[in-house]
């Protein structure tokens, strides 16, 4: 369904874009329906970018983006299918606007030909879909409204739409725990209806969490990619390995992992091209053999 | 003991009325113990954190004291706090990114500070603390546009703690960096204690997997009153209050997965803290109400160093 090749960005930089930094570097995988591929990197690695360009938002300085076979074109029929939830949900909305007017618009733009009273039947299907009460956030403006309640308001919104893709850029950052798990609950309720997700993440768990497949990004490289189960179980990148042993976690020490110490990853000669290590699993080092 | 909080009230002023976003706190911390403090948004964890060390114009002291090494902080007095402030009890900002000026150079800043308190640069003492944090000296001579996040959050720690403070307060330090500077971060605040430039550490934060890792102690605030606080593997292991057991139960953790198990979230959110209800303020969303909850819980010691304000615990 969507499919990203060779896909390359840079950004200028300097007083008058003298100097370029190459945010994404020959970033290549895909998205298939009613897949959650989670995207992860630290800051800096380039995942908003993957996904802002995939919206359109930016464009792509080499490689090429296809959606269903076509390339990205921002514009009323591309946001019909794909759809970007980003990460606070407070400066999504205006907030001198009711918040349920983001529906409204979508009707407007889409569908205009739609009598109101069907309209409000689908706007409160939608919302019961992301299990929200339409008493309780219709006619509301943003602040009167939780964190958690809005990013699923703005799911809503994507789902009125003939939605086929999701960019959820770290849309769970910023919602407490006990509300975070409610939302990627939902998203994996989406994802069994046919749904394709790109979530993008820091947070290692919440990637692992929902993801079929994981992509771990370092500097705008794909290092790691493959079966979220494969690349967190076995980890074969000393990247992936050294992301994964910072991750605090409940009833284990902090271990430190000494292979990762000895490796020289950063300044490592190696090409970065993937190699296929297994079946579907891609690996960005020419040393496993060698390396400890 | 090092820290004595007794009964306090702090709530902030709105145009609605009182907020009260911290109502009857008691808690104490030992020498040397570092508190991790945990909860949701808007349940006074962060309100916590700047009553002991600065009141904004919102905040209104109400009731309760504050005893720091036998002495009393006067914390509902602005001019008066400044004599302990960075000496006594000092504070690790959130946005450490943004809490250095940005038209100085890191040794000039320093300098100045120091200079305001009435002290002069160790320099000596200065790059050996820098060092122990994995900076390098000649960060001194550069402007902090030129840091890293993760280098400005460890060089902001550098600073608070210079005077020796007896209580160091982190407010959320490692929320906006990456997995491995976090623990980089959370490991130089081990050091610190370790080397005794702080007695003891209120560390704030929302990511109870990290606490338990640098941690002695975690105490759980839900809003505004204390839920649970006990040694931090009896609230990993073995939580007793309701709202402990079901945030802990919402955490994902590397390797859970949805089709293996399903994690479930809270159902419902926090009471307005501007006209609280009576009794139990979990009562609502809490799974295992019932008739006595519609009274206050008091805070009872289970075991001990193990509180709990819940009638069911």
């Amino acid at each position: 369904m969507l499919r990203l090749d060779d896909v390359t960005k840079e950004f200028k930089i300097g007083a008058f874009g003298g100097k370029s930094v190459t945010a994404v570097r020959k970033v290549s995988f895909e998205v298939v329906p009613g897949e959650v591929v989670s995207l992860i990197g630290e800051s800096g690695s380039g995942k908003s970018t993957i996904g802002r360009m995939i919206l359109g938002l930016n464009p792509v300085t080499r490689g090429s983006i296809t959606f269903d076979g076509r390339p990205v074109r921002a514009g009323k029929e591309y946001y019909r299918h794909i759809q970007g939830i980003f990460q606070d949900p407070f400066s999504s909305f205006n907030p001198v606007f009711k918040a349920d007017r983001v529906y409204n618009m979508i009707k407007e733009a889409y569908y205009p030909a739609v009598p109101e009273a069907e309209w409000a039947e689908r706007v409160e299907a939608a919302l019961s879909d992301v299990r929200l009460n339409p008493g309780q956030v219709l006619g509301k403006y943003p602040h009167q409204l939780s964190g958690g309640q809005l990013q699923r308001l703005l799911i809503a919104r994507a789902l009125l739409l003939d939605i086929k893709l999701l960019v959820a850029d770290e849309i769970t950052s910023m919602l407490d725990a006990s509300t975070r798990i409610d939302v990627l609950n939902l998203l994996a309720e989406l994802k069994a209806r046919g749904l394709g997700v790109l979530y993008i993440t820091h947070d290692l768990s919440l990637g692992t969490y929902l993801a079929e497949r994981t992509v771990v990004l370092r500097r705008g490289s794909v290092v790691e990619m493959g079966l979220t189960g494969r690349v967190f179980g076995d980890p074969l990148h000393p990247y992936t390995r050294e992301l994964l042993s910072a991750v605090p976690r409940l009833n284990q020490a902090w271990d430190d992992a000494t292979a990762v110490d000895s490796c020289v990853y950063h300044e490592c000669g190696a090409s970065g091209a993937l190699i296929e290590a297994e079946p579907g699993h891609f690996v960005a080092c020419a040393r496993l053999d060698t390396c400890p | 003991m090092s820290l004595q909080v007794s009964e306090l009230r702090v709530y902030y002023r709105t145009l609605k009325g009182e907020v009260r976003a911290l109502d009857g706190m008691t808690f104490e911390l030992g020498d040397g113990e570092i508190l991790g403090l945990v909860g949701e948004s808007g349940c006074g964890k962060s309100t916590l954190g700047k009553s002991l060390i600065r009141m904004d114009g919102r905040m209104r002291h109400v009731a309760g004291t504050v005893v720091l090494d036998g002495q009393e902080l006067p914390i509902g007095d602005d001019r008066a706090m400044n004599d302990f402030r960075f000496r006594e009890v000092s504070l690790i900002p959130q946005y450490a990114m943004s809490a250095l000026n940005p038209t100085r150079k890191l040794r000039r800043m320093i300098t100045e500070l120091l200079k305001s308190r009435g002290s002069a640069v160790d320099t000596a003492e200065l790059e050996r603390r820098m060092d122990q944090v994995g900076l390098s000296r000649d960060m001194l001579d550069r402007y902090p546009i030129e840091l890293s996040g993760g280098m400005k959050q460890r060089m902001v720690m550098v600073i608070s703690t210079l005077l020796d403070p007896s209580l160091l307060i982190a407010d959320e330090v490692t929320s906006a960096l990456d997995v491995s500077t976090q623990k980089a971060v959370a490991r130089a605040l081990l050091g610190f204690r370790e080397s005794r430039y702080v007695k003891s550490m209120i560390f704030v934060t929302h990511d109870i997997a990290l606490t338990h890792h640098i941690a002695d102690t975690i105490m759980v605030m839900y809003a505004g009153r204390l839920a649970e606080k006990a040694p931090a593997d009896v609230i990993v292991k073995a939580p007793r209050h309701p709202y402990t057991k079901l945030l802990l139960d919402s955490l994902p953790e590397v390797g859970v997965r949805y089709a293996d198990r399903r994690l479930e979230g809270i159902p419902g959110s926090p009471p307005s803290l501007l006209d609280p209800p009576a009794g139990c303020r979990f009562r609502a969303r809490c799974p295992i109400a019932g008739d006595e909850c519609a009274q206050d819980p008091p805070v009872a010691e289970l075991a001990p160093d193990h509180h709990v304000a819940c009638w069911k615990a």
